[in-house]
Order: C-alpha cells, then sequence, then structure tokens
C-alpha cells in the first residue's frame, strides 16, 4: 500500500515550525534569572488581552458572515476587485493603518466633521472601542475571505436543486449554508482570536492608557527596559498557553467533517434574487468601513510621494525579496502541512501552526539572536531570519486556506487517484496542484503581503546597509519625515497590494476560466 | 558554486579592508537615517580617523541597552552612543563600559560629573501645540483643562519614561494625584514617539510628548511658525543623551578618540539641525538661526541616574494605578 501523500512531509514541516519556536523559548530561559513574579498587574493584563481578542474575534467573524453571504450570492462588476481590495487592511503596518482608521473615524477625523457641520460632538474611538474597532478593521475582510470560500465549497447542483424547489432562503441556510458555516467560522474565530491576542501596537495607540495592556507589551518592556529574560519567556509562554488552548477548543468544536460533491460547475443563485437590497447594504458597508480608511492612506501617501529620500527604493528592494523568499518558505510549509491534516481523521494538529502566530516575533527574534551570536554575526541572518518568521507567522493562515479545498480534492479524487497509481509528485502536479490553484495563490499572496508590512524582528537583526520597508517608514517618522513615511507608506501598501494582487489573481483566474 | 564566491568574496573583502580599522557604534534608528546626523557624521570622522565608522541603528535607547546586555562581553561594539541618564545606572551596573577620557567644557544647565558616560545632546522634554492656542501653564492647569494631550508609554519609549520622571521630580509624594487629575486629558499613550506625534501632526491631539526643541524643525525645515512648545513653571525635564565606550572593544584608542570628536564642534554643529536636539557643547559658530525662538524653561529638572533607576518601578506602578482608573 502507498505511502499516504504529506504522511511525511507534512508532520515534519510542523515539527519543524515547533523546533523552531520551542529553540527560542529554550534560548531566551537558558539566559534568565529566577525567580519570575507573575503579579496582580500581569492578571489584569492577561484579562484585557483575552477580552479585547474575543470580542474582536466575535464582532470580526459576526460582520464577515453577512458579507460573505452577499458576496458569495452575487455577481456585479467590479466584484473580483472588491474582493481583492478586501484583502488590503490586513497586510498593512499597523501604525499606518491606524492613521487611515483616524483620519476617517478620529476626534479630527471626516466622520467628526461632518457630525461638527451639525454641532455634535466629535466622536473618540480611543479605548476598547478603538482596539477593537482596529481589530475588526484588520480580521473583517481575512474572516470573509475564510467564509467566503467555505461557501464556495457548496456545489453548484445544491443551488439549483434548491431553485428548483423553491425553498425559502431560510430553509435553504438551515440545510445548506449552516452546515459550512459551522465548518469554517470556529477556525475563523481561532484564527482572529490569537491574532488579536497577540497585537500591541493598535492596543496601546488606540486603547488610550495603561487599561489597555497586552501581554505582548508587557514581553516587550520585560525584553527592553527590564532585560528580564525569564520574565520574558514566562509571559511568552503564558501567551502561547492561551492561544494555544482557544485553537484546540475551536478545533474541537469542528463538527465532524462531511463532504459532498458536485461537478465543479458555476454557482447561479436562484434561491436569492430578491434579497438584493440586503446584500448591497452589506456590501456597501463593509467596503465603506474598509476602504475609506485605505483611501486616506493614498491621499495624505501621494503628498509625500515627491518628498521620499531614494533609499525607500533600496528598501522596497530589499522588502520585495524578503516577501519572496518569504512567501516560498511559507508554501514549502503549508502545502505538506495541509496535505497531511486533509488526511486525518481529527484536525487537531492544525492547532500547532497557531504557535507561529502566537509566538511573540521578540521572543522568537532573541531566541535566535542568542542562538545565533555564539557562532556568527546575526546581522548577516537578518533578512533570511525575517522571513522564517515571517512564513511561520502566515502558516495558519495558509494551513486554514488551503485545507477545505485540499480535503474535497482527497474526497473527491483520493479513491480514483490511488486507483490509478498516482502518488507523490504526480499527485501533486496532476490532481492536487490545479484543484488547489486559487487557495495556493491566495495563501501564498497573503503571505507575501504580510511579510512585507512586518516590521518584527527586524529591529533587532537590524542591519544599517539594507533596512525593509516598515523599518525604513519608521525612521523616517522619527526623524519627523512624516510626509516622506506617508509616502513610504502608499509604497508599501503599493508593494503589498501588488504582491498579493498577482498572487490572488493567478489563483483565481483557474476558476473564472 | 555559489558559496565558493561567496566565500571567496568574502575573503578577499576582508584582506582589502585589514588595513582599515573599523570602528562599531551601536545607536539608535533615527540617528543613522537619512536625515539624522549619521550619514554627516560619519564622513565627518572619517576625514579625519583613517577607519571605517559602522553606526549600526538598534532600536530606541532602551532596545540598544537590551542589544549590549545581549552580546554581553563578546558585543563587537566599541562605542555605544544614544542612552540617557534614566538609563545610565542599568548600563553602568553590566560593568560592560570603561570610563571615559573625555575632557570639554560642556554647555549643559546642570554640572557634568559621570565618569563612564559623556554626553553629546541634550533637550527638555514639553508638551508641544499649534502656535495659535491658549496654554497652560504648568501640570496643574493642564489638567483642569478640556486639551487632549499624546503621550508615549514610558513601559515601551525613553520619552515616555521622561515624562514619568517629570511628574515625579516636580510633585514628589503627590504625583499619584497629579496623574489622577491628568488621567481624562490623556487622549492615549502611544508605543513610541513617532505615533504620537504623528497623532498631534493629524490633529487628534491638542498637544503632544516631545521636545522644547521641536519647533525649531517646523520652523527651519518646513519654514512653519505654527508649532510652540509650552513653558510649565514647574520646571522642564531634561533629556540628556550620553555615549559609553565598552570595555572590551578591540579599537580602544579609536573609541577614544571619537569619543573626543563627539564633543568637538565637528559632530556638535551637525546635532542641532539633524537631531534637533540642544548640542552638549555649543559650537563656535553658536545655534543655528531658528533656535533663539525656542522657549527655555526656568528650572531644569533632572533626577541623577541613580535617583531616577531606584525611583523607576514605583513610579511606574503609580502611573499605572492612577491611569488604570
Amino acid at each position: 500500500m502507498a505511502r499516504r501523500t504529506g504522511s511525511v512531509s507534512g508532520p515534519t514541516a510542523a515539527g519543524t515550525v515547533v523546533a523552531l519556536i520551542l529553540a527560542a523559548l529554550v534560548a531566551v530561559l537558558s539566559r534568565a534569572d529566577w525567580p519570575v513574579v507573575f503579579g496582580a498587574a500581569d492578571w489584569a493584563v492577561l484579562r484585557f488581552t483575552v477580552w479585547q481578542a474575543t470580542l474582536s474575534a466575535l464582532f470580526s467573524v459576526a460582520f464577515a458572515v453577512p458579507v460573505a453571504r452577499a458576496l458569495a450570492r452575487r455577481r456585479f462588476a467590479g466584484r473580483g476587485l472588491l474582493v481583492t481590495l478586501l484583502g488590503a487592511p490586513f497586510i498593512l503596518p499597523v501604525i499606518v493603518a491606524v492613521l487611515g482608521l483616524l483620519a476617517v473615524f478620529g476626534r479630527a477625523g471626516w466622520v467628526s466633521q461632518g457630525l461638527g457641520w451639525v454641532d455634535l460632538p466629535p466622536l473618540s474611538i480611543y479605548g476598547l472601542t478603538g482596539v477593537v474597532m482596529a481589530h475588526v478593521f484588520f480580521n473583517m475582510p481575512l474572516a470573509t475571505r475564510l467564509i467566503l470560500q467555505g461557501w464556495q465549497t457548496i456545489p453548484a447542483e445544491q443551488f439549483r436543486l434548491v431553485g428548483q424547489l423553491g425553498l425559502s432562503p431560510a430553509v435553504v441556510f438551515r440545510t445548506l449554508e449552516w452546515p459550512v458555516l459551522r465548518q469554517v467560522v470556529p477556525g475563523a474565530l481561532a484564527l482572529v482570536f490569537v491574532i488579536c491576542l497577540t497585537s500591541f501596537a493598535v492596543a496601546l495607540t488606540l486603547g488610550g492608557g495603561p487599561r489597555a495592556t497586552t501581554l505582548e507589551l508587557a514581553i516587550y518592556q520585560a525584553f527592553r527596559f527590564d532585560f528580564n529574560l525569564g520574565r520574558a519567556a514566562i509571559l511568552s509562554l503564558v501567551q502561547l498557553t492561551v492561544a494555544g488552548g482557544a485553537a484546540v477548543i475551536a478545533l474541537w468544536i469542528l463538527p465532524p467533517i462531511v463532504l459532498q460533491t458536485g461537478r465543479d460547475r458555476p454557482v447561479q443563485r436562484w434561491d436569492a434574487r430578491g434579497l438584493w437590497p440586503l446584500d448591497a447594504m452589506w456590501i456597501g458597508l463593509a467596503a465603506g468601513f474598509l476602504l475609506l480608511p485605505l483611501g486616506a492612506v493614498v491621499v495624505s501617501g501621494m503628498i509625500g510621494l515627491g518628498q521620499m529620500p531614494s533609499s525607500v527604493w533600496s528598501s522596497t528592494w530589499t522588502s520585495l525579496w524578503v516577501a519572496t523568499l518569504s512567501a516560498g518558505l511559507l508554501i514549502a510549509l503549508a502545502l505538506p502541512i495541509a496535505a497531511w491534516l486533509a488526511q486525518a481523521r481529527w484536525g487537531g494538529a492544525e492547532a500547532l501552526t497557531l504557535l507561529g502566530l502566537a509566538a511573540s516575533p521578540l521572543m522568537i527574534g532573541t531566541g535566535w539572536f542568542i542562538l545565533i551570536y555564539p557562532w556568527a554575526a546575526p546581522v548577516r541572518f537578518a533578512l533570511p531570519v525575517t522571513a522564517l518568521v515571517n512564513a511561520m507567522m502566515a502558516l495558519p493562515f495558509a494551513v486554514r486556506i488551503l485545507l477545505p479545498a485540499m480535503r474535497q480534492v482527497f474526497a473527491d479524487y483520493g479513491r480514483l487517484s490511488a486507483g490509478l497509481g498516482l502518488h507523490g509528485l504526480d499527485l501533486w502536479r496532476i490532481v492536487l496542484l490545479p484543484r488547489i490553484r486559487p487557495q495556493l495563490g491566495f495563501a501564498a499572496g497573503l503571505g507575501a503581503a504580510l511579510s512585507v508590512g512586518d516590521l518584527g524582528v527586524v529591529t533587532l537583526f537590524a542591519d544599517p546597509e539594507v533596512a525593509t520597508l516598515p523599518l525604513q517608514m519608521y525612521r523616517l517618522m522619527g526623524s519627523y519625515q512624516t510626509n516622506a513615511a506617508s509616502g513610504a507608506a502608499l509604497i508599501l501598501l503599493g508593494l503589498a497590494f501588488g504582491m498579493f494582487w498577482l498572487c490572488d489573481a493567478w489563483g483565481r483566474r483557474h476558476v473564472a476560466g | 558554486m555559489k558559496y565558493l564566491m561567496t566565500t571567496a568574496a568574502v575573503l578577499c573583502a576582508s584582506a582589502a579592508w585589514a588595513e582599515t580599522p573599523v570602528l562599531k557604534v551601536y545607536t539608535y534608528d533615527s540617528f543613522v537615517s537619512d536625515w539624522g546626523p549619521g550619514p554627516a557624521v560619519e564622513a565627518a570622522f572619517e576625514e579625519t580617523c583613517a577607519c571605517d565608522l559602522q553606526l549600526i541603528g538598534a532600536g530606541d535607547g532602551a532596545a540598544l541597552l537590551a542589544r549590549i546586555k545581549l552580546e554581553g562581553a563578546r558585543s563587537e561594539a566599541d562605542v555605544v552612543l544614544g542612552l540617557d541618564t534614566n538609563l545610565t545606572a542599568a548600563a553602568k551596573e553590566t560593568g560592560l563600559f570603561a570610563p571615559h577620557s573625555v575632557a570639554a567644557e560642556f554647555t549643559l544647565p546642570i554640572e557634568w560629573s559621570d565618569d563612564t558616560f559623556a554626553p553629546f545632546d541634550w533637550g527638555y522634554f514639553a508638551f508641544v501645540h499649534n502656535a495659535d492656542m491658549d496654554v497652560p501653564a504648568n501640570f496643574r492647569d493642564l489638567a483642569d483643562s478640556d486639551l487632549k494631550i499624546a503621550i508615549q508609554d514610558p513601559r515601551s519609549s525613553t520619552p515616555g519614561l521622561g515624562l514619568l520622571m517629570w511628574v515625579k521630580a516636580a510633585y514628589g509624594d503627590d504625583a499619584p494625584a497629579m496623574w489622577s487629575d491628568l488621567s481624562d486629558n490623556v487622549l492615549t499613550v502611544t508605543k513610541g514617539w513617532s505615533e504620537s506625534y504623528g497623532l498631534f501632526l493629524e490633529g487628534e491631539a491638542d498637544m503632544v510628548l516631545s521636545y522644547t526643541t521641536s519647533p525649531a524643525y517646523h520652523l527651519i525645515a518646513e519654514e512653519d511658525a505654527g508649532k510652540a512648545a509650552a513653558p510649565f513653571d514647574e520646571g522642564h525635564y531634561m533629556q540628556v543623551e550620553v555615549a559609553g565606550k565598552l570595555a572590551n572593544s578591540d579599537q580602544p584608542e579609536l573609541a577614544d578618540s571619537f569619543m573626543a570628536f563627539m564633543v568637538s564642534d565637528a559632530f556638535q554643529s551637525i546635532i542641532p539641525t539633524t537631531n534637533w536636539m540642544y548640542p552638549a557643547v555649543t559650537p563656535a559658530s553658536g545655534l543655528p538661526d531658528g533656535f533663539e525662538t525656542l522657549i527655555t524653561p526656568a528650572k531644569a529638572l533632572l533626577l541623577s541616574p541613580e535617583d531616577a533607576a531606584a525611583a523607576r518601578d514605583g513610579a511606574l506602578a503609580e502611573w499605572r494605578d492612577a491611569l488604570a482608573q
């Protein structure tokens, strides 16, 4: 009997990720001073961290479900572009996105100015509201895409059938849509929860004060100001545990997988013809909420374009190749893991991939700095380490994106392929890759874009000669060059979005054709 | 093959550099940026030293110290430039720094007697605002007003820590009460200076924690006289930025000559319009035009490095408790 595809390489790839994180943690622990106190203030920080992440995950997914539903059953001009644009907030560097949000919803923002004309007080989004709002801005689009992909796994034949039977939307929801939602929503919730758990800059900038302190800030403080490595390691461990726990719960409540088979026909929704005003409202709401702040970033960036130093362009080049490397690494890790998990009865191992996201980049960076330092100058590894850490951060997204499609392919073609004796590379080339191409494009695009926007570990390994674009942008902001920084932010947005679009369009061309 | 070529290239390159000594200076990021003092400082020093000066950006002031602690005695750094007096006690405790040999007539508002660290620039913390605004005369007025301020987190930012020390130095045991009165004026607390200043420029905050010298940037570089710093009658806390030589430097003489160069006119005249701080030794040419428009605080506040280190944890807890209500 032939071995299952990915049965060796999958665990190997997942094991590599876990080993890279654990090695960093052990390295940090090896330099720690004991004992470490986890005091009352730390508990307050933990409570806030979990609370804001829970709210952010719930709101993001609750907003994403109707938007994904509307997008799934409507075809309109510009839909493809809108779906791609929905990926944009997720890949923006935090500070750029925050300034964009404030340009619209801030005290001096567009909405507040409008309120001022009718003698109403300005909006104040600082505090928990601001934190959750920014997290919804970042993560709702991602949740939408994940749920949308789930929706698209419902075979066209079934919608045709319910159309012929003239079933009401409520019945369609119960029989066709609800089972799919039960499959994708817990995973999306867990993913957004873990992203928000490690949030640091958003919570601080929009949180309004020390009430809004996340674990990640405590880790930052332990590393930077106190240089208390033991404390940093313990806090990192707490963060990993909470994230891991959330992932296990989310995956545990996933119902048993029942896949349905169709004939890959384009979906036509006979059942939802009368509901277009509702769908238009949700799509309009999402587009307004996401695109207005992006527009603000573009406008301020245009002004700054002329004032940028040439170093921005060399940074752009650096970021471009780090992102390409990172996307390559990501795919190399994600494909075997997804193939392995797709054939596993229990998807719990998916939780392992979330560790890459839940591990503090500062912890991984410091750990690997300690490991590399006795042997070589860490600066030389700055860009590869950055690419690797970025790939690990994007891994849970990639696996979540690939997994449903991969499962479907194995269900549809697994036996046939086995019967024909297809395995190894041939199976990948002939059966798997062509069928998961849209998901593969999306995952690679997301990985590349995330990497472009990430500041993460770069600062610790920073090389004076080669700065990535986000680092360059922060340097400009730190030197009063606000306009030039806005210009750099626009380049960053363009680069991230361009890479995302290229990969995503490559993947989706297949579906359209 | 590729590895062979890379190795060969590295070997050739190191052979060519063998005669030129390399001085590695760790500093903060904005120092090395195109707009910071870095490029001009590097050019000026390399003209005289027959060496290769490498300025290596390593985050902000606090990150610098963490980096040195991480690398320990094996660090390749010869000089660390950019710590402030809130960090020097912890830096000295590492035992990694050697006494300096810098002798200069410092033009600081305070007496300088540290034997390990030498200052290269300094400034006063202040709240910066748009010039067309009525401003409070002290923290009490500010707390009683409706003004919104953007400040930095003392747990992640050196100016944020400076503000903590400012309130502590001015109010002592009454600092917690002052913080709780100020809490409704705090619009938000950001990770670093850049984010706060960005919020202020976007019009989100009425005032931002920065330096008395910030308006000089807008005046000189942007020809915009629309920004000003508010003079507070309690006095203004100072930030003194210092450099120190590492005990394990493999270029001790070169490090000494860099430290001497640091307080010379060539270096000091670069500082005001690139780092937007006051030079530690006013150069013969004086301060650039525009600096005379800046406010001069009546009273300079500064805790000694030892007092600052001792006060930090308590002040942090007070700050957190007052603002968390």
